[in-house]
């Protein structure tokens, strides 16, 4: 399982390597989507979370709008993840390979997990200068921030790469991934965005609280693949 | 194969379809458009289900040992299952490795090297995206990681299609060494003249089963 793990990740790495999508398409994407949200958000806005009245402050809005750009840029990666293999007829050459699914799954999951933690690094440098945010000092607060990101970008790149491969053998798949996808990863999106709030505010034991919901989310998510992904790939 | 019953959708692609192919055997596959052939080959592969009946290849049932009888066979169907950002070469290194022949680094690197000049896809082409190639090199390409996975049956799908002359001969060239090499070959073809000349069996289908058969040596 690793070894094709192994041979897929390489495979999917060195697409990346020539075509570049998550750089110059996925990115400019999600920095379109953070200043659309930044000017919508522009009047309701304020670096301050002790000030009150019609105003909310940026560290309990700057989470939200990071997670929702990981969340479609997630999309985007899964779609043209699951493309390179429907378009030219590559997932039948794969099962007819008999490589192990679940070498498959892990493989291109952890592409897309790669790919979104340096959209996540690239995004969190803009937005903390895009939104003045002041990032947490206390090393409990950063840890939070952290482990946070892993746990999200794991759970959700396992839970898109099994929409992914369900929707491979459909027509209207770039329809269909988004409408499937988001709402199972509401509860995703919950669980990070309060608890980055908890790191942002310095209320870390709120946030930690998060943190397990999010553990089991993405035990959840990677069982659901590495059980699904065969089955998935052979309908 | 026996009694194999297959539906595309409701469509009742292969109706009792019944085919007994040798070792080293060449067999054609004929007929009009939606006449069930390359429905055969689907099913022979185990990539379509089937409804009835039993489908043995290499002596094991293909729904009971499904992925480890996959190692041993090729399919080049009408898409060609290349990826366009990839280089002719990785293409090819990729499909030996993902396969897992069981052969060393090294000899999986000379068995790469040797299909890609066999197809005539060395040198500057090999280092070329397959983005930027026509549909018969294409062709080539997929022919070449059939040819260097060394299969034990090949399931070709209108294999002339889109190649120029010169790589209708090769192909046929390849499919006849093949052959020789214990080789299993079926193909579908709508080119009559190179399916009697290349195969040992020409079989016609019509409404997903076999109506004629023609045996000869090829």
């Amino acid at each position: 399982m690793w070894r094709d793990a192994r041979i897929v990740m390489a495979k999917d790495l060195a697409i990346e390597r020539k075509a570049k999508v998550a750089l110059r398409q996925v990115l400019p994407f999600v920095f379109s989507l953070v200043l659309l949200f930044a000017f919508a958000l522009d009047r309701v806005l304020v670096d301050d979370p002790l000030v009150s009245g019609d105003t909310v402050p940026v560290p309990f809005v700057a989470p939200g709008v990071f997670w929702l750009a990981v969340l479609f840029s997630a999309v985007l990666l899964i779609q043209r993840s699951i493309g390179l293999e429907v378009d030219d007829g590559s997932w039948d050459q794969l099962r007819l390979w008999g490589i192990d699914p679940v070498g498959v799954f892990v493989g291109k999951a952890t592409v897309v997990a790669l790919q979104l933690f340096v959209i996540e690094l690239i995004l969190g440098v803009a937005m903390t200068a895009a939104f003045q945010v002041s990032l947490p000092r206390t090393a409990s607060a950063i840890s939070l921030l952290l482990i946070v990101a892993v746990l999200t970008t794991i759970a959700l790149s396992a839970i898109a790469s099994c929409y992914g491969a369900l929707s491979a053998g459909i027509r209207v798949r770039e329809t269909l991934v988004p409408v499937l996808l988001l709402p199972v990863t509401v509860p995703l999106l919950l669980a990070s965005v309060q608890a980055w709030q908890g790191a942002f505010t310095a209320e870390t034991s709120s946030g930690w609280a998060w943190v397990r919901l999010l553990g089991v989310l993405c035990v959840i998510y990677v069982a659901t693949g590495v059980l699904s992904y065969g089955a998935l790939m052979e309908e | 194969m026996s009694g194999v019953v297959a539906l595309l959708g409701t469509f009742p692609a292969l109706s009792g379809f019944d085919i007994d192919v040798a070792r080293g055997e060449v067999v054609a596959l004929r007929g009009p458009n939606g006449a069930g052939k390359t429905t055969v080959l689907k099913v022979a592969a185990g990539l379509i289900p089937v409804q009835r009946g039993v489908i043995t290849v290499l002596g094991s049932d293909v729904r009971v040992d499904r992925r480890s009888i996959r190692r041993h066979l090729g399919l080049l169907g009408h898409a060609t299952g290349l990826y366009a950002d990839l280089s002719v070469t990785q293409n090819v290194q990729f499909a030996v490795r993902a396969a897992g022949t069981g052969a060393s680094a090294s000899d999986a690197k000379k068995s790469v090297e040797a299909a890609l000049e066999r197809l005539g896809l060395n040198g500057r082409l090999k280092d070329l995206q397959v983005a930027h190639l026509s549909a018969g090199q294409r062709r080539r390409v997929a022919l070449a990681s059939l040819v260097a996975r060394q299969v034990s049956v090949w399931l070709l799908d209108e294999p002339h299609a889109s190649l120029d002359p010169e790589g209708r001969d090769l192909l046929d060239e390849l499919i006849a060494e093949a052959a020789n090499r214990g080789t299993t070959v079926i193909m579908a073809s709508h080119d009559l003249d190179r399916a009697d000349q290349i195969a040992d069996r020409v079989l016609r289908l019509q409404g997903g089963r076999i109506v004629t058969e023609n045996s000869h040596v090829a």
